[in-house]
């Protein structure tokens, strides 16, 4: 998933009898299936995680632009470039439908984008490994937008107002983007030998990463049980994992590609695949920073925002300039 | 002196000549980009036709806490729903 990790500031889920009357009824109109709004009451806890889980989510989509805008100018047809620059002006409007939502909770914009560049924040995972091939492409559609997809499609119900709306937002836009993803698989799988060698390099490379998005086991973990009774977490990282192993092993034998897992095997009992684990020591030493792409990602990132400053600044200056000019020839006219 | 570009909320109106309708915030120098951006942000596949767009600093909403005040006094007021009135079947559709 997007957000990984998120820790709440709790120790867990405060039994009734040690709630105050407000985080009482907090919880109940929780319950009973209402959304919070902006400006009603709520524990300053639910509020700080959700700064953190919604930032975290808004940093990985537009981290996320750059592994594919890496192939926006080398896309092997203009259709296909196309199509590529209209997903990855997708993201970018993902990551702005969700600053605002973080907004709402009193964090500015800027402190959300500089909180992304010093470390503070994290995004996910899985955008700090590099697109080598057109095949790539392929496969982050397929699976990183897949895997994104089964983390957001519950989140529609999330608590939080306006959480939820750009959540039905994204959700109405990513399908495109999982679906033109296995096209790109479908013809290379179906292409010269050479392309299918890429289509399967590409899809060993973006498994177990792909896994890793959904965060490491949280069965147990306190800061996920709050979450869930905030219903600001759905799912457990592990039933969305299972979904997605699930839902992802038909397309790839479909493609004629093999999953880069020997202990691979429907079970019959459960209803689904067994399968491995990542490497979760890789992942953690991702989430550090000791991924291959970490520094590339943070680095662009700040480029962006140091080169557009004398922008921004001055399309500023021309708003407030002009401003002036409107009330200067008004008062002339009075 | 970079301080950030003020909060615009967004109002679309659809195809099919609803009202224009709340779809969210960006932050735009000025109004003409808030609906370029906008244009942008909100409309890239065929939502509207028509954009407002609002500085949020000047809208003025009502408070969470005078939720029971303000709408309350409609729940009891159930005769102003068709359904509160028994028409027999014979008169027909009404
Ligand atoms: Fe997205
Ligand atoms: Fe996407």
């Amino acid at each position: 998933m997007y957000a990984q990790m998120v820790k709440t500031d709790g120790k867990g889920i405060k039994p009734d009898a040690e709630m105050t009357p407000e985080e009482r009824r907090f919880q109940a109109r929780i319950d009973a299936g209402e959304k919070i709004e902006p400006k009603e009451w709520m524990p300053d806890a639910y509020r700080q995680t959700l700064i953190r889980q919604i930032g975290q989510h808004a940093h990985s989509e537009i981290v996320g632009q750059l592994p594919e805008g890496n192939w926006i100018t080398r896309a092997p047809t203009l259709e296909r470039k196309a199509i590529l620059l209209a997903k990855v002006q997708d993201e970018a409007g993902h990551g702005l439908y969700l600053y605002c939502a973080a907004e709402t909770l009193g964090v500015s914009r800027d402190e959300l984008t500089e909180a992304l560049l010093s470390g503070k924040m994290k995004y996910s995972s899985i955008f700090n490994y590099p697109t080598l091939t057109w095949a790539d492409i392929g496969a982050v559609g397929w699976l990183v937008d897949g895997a994104a997809i089964m983390n957001q499609v519950p989140l529609q119900r999330t608590s939080y107002g306006p959480y939820s709306r750009a959540m039905i937002r994204i959700c109405k836009e990513e399908s495109f983007h999982q679906r033109q993803g296995y096209d790109i698989m479908m013809k290379m799988a179906q292409g010269t030998p050479e392309q299918k060698r890429m289509a399967q390099d590409a899809l060993d490379r973006f498994w177990y990463p792909s896994l890793m998005m959904f965060g490491p086991s949280d069965k147990d973990s306190v800061h996920s049980a709050q979450s869930m009774a905030w219903k600001i977490k759905i799912n457990t990282n592990d039933e969305l994992r299972q979904k997605f192993v699930d839902q992802t092993v038909p397309q790839a034998e479909y493609l004629g590609l093999s999953i880069p897992d020997p202990d691979l095997s429907w079970n019959e009992d459960k209803g689904g695949y067994d399968f491995s684990q990542p490497d979760w020591s890789e992942f953690f030493a991702v989430l550090k920073g000791n991924g291959p792409c970490n520094r590339d990602r943070i680095e662009a990132r700040q480029q962006a925002w140091d080169d557009g400053r004398w922008f921004r600044d001055g399309l500023s200056a021309h708003a407030t300039k002009a401003q002036a000019r409107r009330a200067a020839s008004k008062v002339a006219a009075e | 002196m970079s301080s950030e570009w003020p909060l615009w909320e967004v109002f679309i109106r659809g195809q099919h000549g609803l009202n224009h309708r709340h779809v969210g915030s960006l932050h735009a120098p000025d109004a003409e980009l808030a609906i370029r951006h906008a244009r942008d942000v909100y409309t890239r596949r065929n939502e509207g036709v028509s954009i407002w767009v609002v500085r949020s600093a000047d809208i003025s909403a009502s408070s969470p806490s005078e939720k029971g005040p303000l709408f309350e006094p409609s729940n009891d007021k159930v005769y102003r729903h068709p359904t509160f009135y028994d028409i027999p079947d014979d008169v027909g559709h009404m």
